[in-house]
């Protein structure tokens, strides 16, 4: 499941590996998507490793397996890169700084909580995380429109309304797509038979 | 045994929590607050605010928080191993099914349909979050909206798709700017709790 990454030793490759995730995880706020779009640019647009088919698919895969999404979407994409070895690299370098910021926090949390200034900041920080995920939207619903696919097309439109509307347990969201597609193939492959 | 109780509590989080962020909280809460009772409730609820205000999953999050207080470092160490453990089991078996069969029509039709949902319910999040920054997750109207952070968001996104900007640099500015920004108009400050 390893693919050429560009000529880089083992080493290289799991320090790479290993710095890009606790970089991302160190500014990452908000829930698991927020994750997602990030790791997005950074292997997918800036070190290419992934193509934005398959983080879409690690994306599904994360979302509907138990678990904390960051931390599924990094065993996933250090499964990708480096194998088990990867795996274990993505996994620490995500939970390293979360878990350094709140064993600090767990001491002078009421402190940290009503801080007035600690909550511009991060209200400024709220806005660019907005910025960021909606940015990453544009690029791969762009792509979604280029494929000309109706059913994808409603797929897309029917899933934004039943989690953002009527929110919808993205589980079921996830398993009423896995069944369109299912359908789809089954269809298509009576078609070619008859 | 506090470190083995510790484990298993956060183990049943890691594993039942389908779904990401949100769906972990009910869980956390029932582990910690009703059976355990390491935390009170409105202990709990700071730790909900932080676990938002920090990076990483919200389940990490807790894990750490929780296991500090309890059982110093070490415990801290137990309850986040528990919490990703069920993750590093399900999610290596479902990479390793979608990286032997992805070439199967079947699962290209399935995937192919899941890609547009997923892009559905990156957009979802993304709006919430422009919902909390512009109108505190209020109903939009004209008199509730947040300028401050209107102008951060749109800034953001400019820069973001105009000039392909680092994205935790966008953020980071995004923070300093919104301190700088809500000091100068007090009105559209976020309030702080407890």
């Amino acid at each position: 499941m390893q693919k050429d990454t560009h000529g880089l030793s083992k080493a290289a490759l799991l320090r790479s590996l290993f710095f890009s995730m606790l970089y991302i995880s160190t500014f990452t706020f908000g829930g698991g998507f927020v994750i997602i779009t990030f790791m997005k640019r950074k292997f997918v647009d800036e070190l290419h490793w992934i193509d934005e088919d398959e983080i879409l698919d690690l994306t599904a895969l994360a979302q509907s397996s138990p678990g904390a999404i960051a931390v599924n979407a990094a065993i996933l994409v250090g499964w990708r890169v480096a194998g088990f070895a990867g795996m274990l690299v993505a996994i620490v370098g995500t939970i390293l700084p979360p878990m350094t910021i709140l064993y600090i926090i767990s001491f002078f949390y009421a402190a940290f909580a009503s801080n007035p200034y600690v909550a511009m900041v991060l209200k400024g920080m709220q806005a660019g995380v907005a910025a960021v995920i909606l940015d990453v939207v544009f690029s791969l619903g762009g792509k979604v429109f280029k494929e000309k696919s109706i059913l994808n097309l409603a797929i897309m439109a029917l899933a934004f309304c039943a989690v953002f509307f009527f929110n919808v347990n993205v589980i079921y969201i996830i398993l009423a797509a896995a069944l369109t597609g299912l359908v789809r193939a089954l269809v298509l492959q009576r078609r070619k038979k008859l | 045994m506090i470190y083995f109780s510790l484990f298993l509590s956060f183990l049943q989080v890691g594993m039942f929590s389908i779904g990401g962020g949100y769906a972990a909280i009910p869980l956390i809460q029932s582990q910690v607050v009703g059976l355990h009772g390491w935390l009170s409730l409105s202990e709990f609820t700071d730790l909900v605010t932080i676990a938002e205000m920090t990076p990483g999953p919200i389940a990490v999050n807790s894990a750490t928080f929780v296991g500090t207080r309890i059982a110093g470092l070490p415990g801290a160490l137990v309850a986040t191993l528990g919490c990703i453990l069920p993750s590093c089991f399900i999610v290596s078996l479902l990479a390793y099914i979608y990286y032997k069969y992805k070439e199967l029509g079947a699962l290209q039709s399935v995937l192919s349909s899941l890609r547009p949902a997923v892009v559905a319910l990156i957009a979802s999040a993304g709006l919430s979050i422009l919902g909390l920054v512009a109108f505190s997750g209020a109903a939009p109207t004209f008199s509730a909206t947040n300028w401050v952070g209107v102008c951060l968001f749109a800034g953001a996104f400019f820069v973001l798709r105009k000039f392909k900007w680092n994205p935790i640099l966008v953020m980071s500015l995004c923070g300093a700017l919104g301190l700088v920004l809500f000091l100068l108009f007090p009105g559209f400050a976020p309030t702080v709790g407890g």
